[in-house]
């Protein structure tokens, strides 16, 4: 089987489709998981009995399941008990809830690295708890972990091919619907390879641009 | 003679009528991690207005009193009073807790630390402004222009829009200085604050707080290693070793004609004779 240039052509809009809803499952999932992340995290950090250690399994428990588990479990098994959604929200919810074990991750890292005369300094002016969160602790802790977020949110740009498993037809979905009714693989495969690598690329660039912007050093 | 119930009985109409003329009290505060005993039932007093230099050791608990009175701490046990309002009161056995009266009275303090903790996402200006605008809720062309009053006063005027980053350690600690008097307390806390700078930027840092000691009325408590400084601007110097007060008196006292060989023994080491 050798590239047909013209079969890659009529195939491209069906892909570029696919693509754009990769693009809007990425911004949403990573949505949930940068806001329910910071909510985990800080319910954790804040040590409240019975509620943090409930997190702190929540964590555990998505972190040590793989993804395409987490998306059948949603897709299959919940409707039996009456939880059902289409299979794009689905998709959405589960990548979003898996990633924001790891974001709370890495806001609790970015957390702990905010020296504790920040904490002393704010409790020093009589700052209460919430406002020494908000602006204190967590415009610095922010900062420093916009380029882990950035990584993260490029990995679920790729990740969320595994959502084609649960009949989502982003990219990988539509990839896998043209090849099963022409039977030509090549072609689409390849296609797909290069629009994910072209837009991590850029992902990245973009982000390292905020990172920099972000710096407090600079002058 | 007095007894030892009559000794009990005056205690305890101290506690219950507090004296106007004294800002902080310190009665039997303890405090220790392990076996490693900070305060071993501390009882000490600061008179409102009074300028006081504690100088000791390191690791003899100096900093604890201060950080007690930020409340950065929690003592065992002991009571703390901070301008007639009870700060800290734990019974033995009891777990320490921050009350309603506690936050009031830690209202009153502020601190200066050694490591100055400036906020450096914010510029000098903002750092000066954010307390007074979230925390007293004052508005903010009133708040921006006591920020910018304090910023002159420690010769910063200049680098108000400046972040930390950007700043001389010494210019850090006086945006800090600035920071804290914005807030306008009754008592503030000075937690060795030269000891993290390079010899050439402590003058300008102990000009500004010898400018507050001599013009202002404020409750002075400081912990430093600046020992001509202690005897220039204290009113009272207390060496402190091992958790207690060795002595206490008028600097000249202090450190020419000091009664405790413990404290001889320190200056002789920190002063080099």
């Amino acid at each position: 089987m050798s590239w047909d240039t013209a079969f890659a052509i009529s195939i491209l809009p069906e892909l570029l489709g696919g693509l754009w809803l990769t693009i809007q499952i990425t911004i949403a999932g990573m949505v949930i998981a940068l806001v329910l992340g910071l909510v985990v995290a800080i319910v954790r950090r804040l040590a409240i009995p019975i509620v943090s250690p409930i997190f702190g399994f929540y964590v555990h428990f998505v972190r040590g399941t793989p993804l395409l588990v987490q998306a059948y479990l949603a897709f299959f098994a919940l409707p039996a008990y009456g939880i059902a959604f289409s299979p794009l929200v689905t998709g959405i919810a589960v990548i979003g809830i898996n990633y924001s074990a790891y974001t709370a991750e890495v806001y609790r890292a970015g957390v702990e690295d905010v020296p504790r005369g920040q904490w002393e300094a704010a409790t020093a002016l009589s700052m209460p708890q919430a406002l020494t969160w908000t602006r204190v602790v967590l415009p610095q802790a922010l900062r420093a972990v916009v380029p882990m977020l950035g990584n993260y949110l490029v990995q679920m740009f790729k990740d969320s091919a595994v959502l084609f498993a649960i009949t989502v037809f982003e990219l990988m979905g539509r990839v896998q619907a043209i090849g099963s009714s022409t039977y030509r693989y090549l072609e689409p495969v390849t296609i797909a390879g290069l629009l994910y690598l072209i837009v991590s690329l850029v992902s990245s660039l973009l982000i390292r641009t905020l990172e920099r912007h972000l710096a407090l050093n600079r002058i | 003679m007095p007894s030892i119930e009559s000794d009990v009985a005056a205690t305890a109409a101290r506690s219950v009528q507090p004296d106007p003329s004294v800002m902080i009290s310190f009665r039997g505060v303890t405090k220790s991690w392990g076996s490693n005993h900070v305060l071993r039932s501390l009882d000490f007093d600061v008179q409102a207005g009074e300028k006081v230099c504690i100088i000791g050791p390191s690791g003899s608990g100096k900093t604890t009193i201060l950080r007690i009175l930020m409340t950065l701490e929690t003592p065992n046990e002991g009571a703390v009073i901070v301008g007639g309002s009870r700060l800290w009161d734990v019974k033995p056995g009891d777990k320490p807790k921050l009350t309603r009266e506690s936050r009031d009275a830690r209202r009153s303090v502020g601190m200066v630390f050694q490591s100055f903790n400036l906020f450096p996402h914010m510029t000098a200006l903002e750092n000066v402004m954010e307390a007074p605008v979230r925390v007293l809720g004052l508005a903010k062309p009133e708040a921006r222009e006591r920020a910018e009053g304090l910023l002159a006063q420690v010769g910063l005027a200049q680098h108000l829009q400046h972040r930390p980053a950007q700043l001389s350690g010494g210019q850090q600690q006086r945006v800090a200085i600035a920071r804290a008097m914005a807030m306008r307390p009754k008592v503030m806390l000075f937690d060795e604050p030269t000891s993290a700078l390079d010899p050439e930027l402590i003058g300008e840092v102990l000009g500004v707080i010898r400018e507050m000691a001599t013009s202002a009325d404020m409750t002075m408590l400081m912990v430093t290693h600046e020992m001509r400084f202690a005897e220039e601007i204290s009113d009272r110097v207390v060496m402190f070793d091992k958790g207690v007060v060795v002595e206490s008196g008028p600097p000249q006292q202090i450190f020419h004609e000091p009664g405790h060989e413990r404290t001889r023994k320190f200056l002789g080491a920190v002063l080099g004779h």
